[in-house]
């Protein structure tokens, strides 16, 4: 399927969960924040919520900053 | 103790950790500091660079309280959409709302600050906006019911020091919440001095990052919040135009 990641189009396979999509990209460790259309996606429903063809997804983390 | 909100702090020094090059001396610059607040940023994660250093992952984040930055926000709406993301990881309420209004100077937008903290406070943040060192702008945000007002010294990285501290002392007298000075801090002696006036913390990042010798500035920079705490709370002397003698002007031998 195709989706949106910080404003670049990918194709996934394989994945129904954004946990699935988050282990697929390697990024099962990270400590990252998921945006799906816009909606913020609690971090303990990523096993549960479904990525869907045409999705758009941010994916962001913490830096250094002041 | 520094009050925020429902939390207390012992230390009145909060960092930022941007622009660090090394992520041991960064570990280290904050343990001198003894800060217990820390501020960072939401960005975008590169996904093709997962190996890009991020310092922020071998700090045990635990060990702070967070204070996420809406940097890279020019709305209220960009602001408030960063706050929830940074929200999200729950690990924090607390938010340094900035909004900037001028790439070159890095001014706050007061106007959609005080939006993004009207709206942030609806939403249950503990809300620290980033501001000049505007009197009326600083009570308004207070009376929205801001958590602690955070004016600008000078410029963001500037290291310019205090340039009006008759503004930031309108602040401090002029309001009930925490009043933190937030930026173009350069020096120890901008620090004390900012503590001095009867600010009640101090958040700063480049003059610790940048300088020569992280650490020792970090710890420089604790022991410069304490001597200019120490010194306000036991209030200097008047400032004279002569000379008034230490020693006594009797007894002098003839």
């Amino acid at each position: 399927m195709n989706i949106t990641i910080n404003g670049n189009d990918h194709t996934i396979e394989q994945i129904e969960t954004i946990e699935d999509m988050l282990t697929q990209l390697g990024l099962g460790e990270k400590l990252v924040i998921v945006e799906q259309n816009r909606q913020i996606i609690d971090r303990t429903a990523y096993g549960q919520t479904v990525v869907r063809d045409n999705d758009t997804f941010e994916i962001v983390h913490f830096v250094g900053g002041g | 103790m520094l009050k925020i909100g429902e939390k207390t702090f012992e230390s009145r020094l909060l960092l930022g950790t941007g622009k660090y090059t090394d992520a041991t001396v960064q570990q280290e610059a904050i343990d001198a500091s003894a800060s217990q607040i820390l501020t960072f940023a939401v960005r975008r994660l590169d996904i093709f660079d997962k190996q890009q250093a991020n310092f922020l992952e071998s700090l045990d984040l635990t060990k702070y309280d967070l204070l996420p930055n809406t940097a890279g926000a020019k709305t209220a709406e960009e602001a408030v959409r960063l706050a929830k993301l940074a929200r999200a990881s729950g690990m924090c309420d607390m938010v340094k709302v900035e909004v900037i209004g001028c790439d070159k100077t890095l001014l706050p937008d007061p106007i959609e600050t005080l939006r993004a903290s009207e709206e942030l406070l609806k939403e249950g943040f503990i809300v620290l906006p980033y501001t000049s060192d505007d009197v009326v702008l600083a009570r308004r945000l207070e009376e929205l019911g801001c958590h602690a007002i955070m004016p600008a010294a000078s410029p963001i990285g500037s290291g310019q020091g205090i340039l009006n501290p008759l503004h930031l002392q309108f602040i401090i007298e002029q309001t009930t919440v925490p009043v933190i000075v937030d930026a173009g801090i350069g020096s120890p002696t901008d620090v004390a001095y900012a503590m001095e006036l009867g600010a009640d913390g101090v958040l700063l990042n480049s003059a610790v990052a940048h300088a020569k010798d992280p650490v020792k500035m970090a710890h420089a920079m604790r022991l410069a919040v304490e001597a200019g705490r120490l010194g306000y709370e036991a209030g200097r002397i008047e400032k004279k135009q002569y000379a008034v003698a230490s020693s006594p002007t009797s007894g002098l031998i003839r």
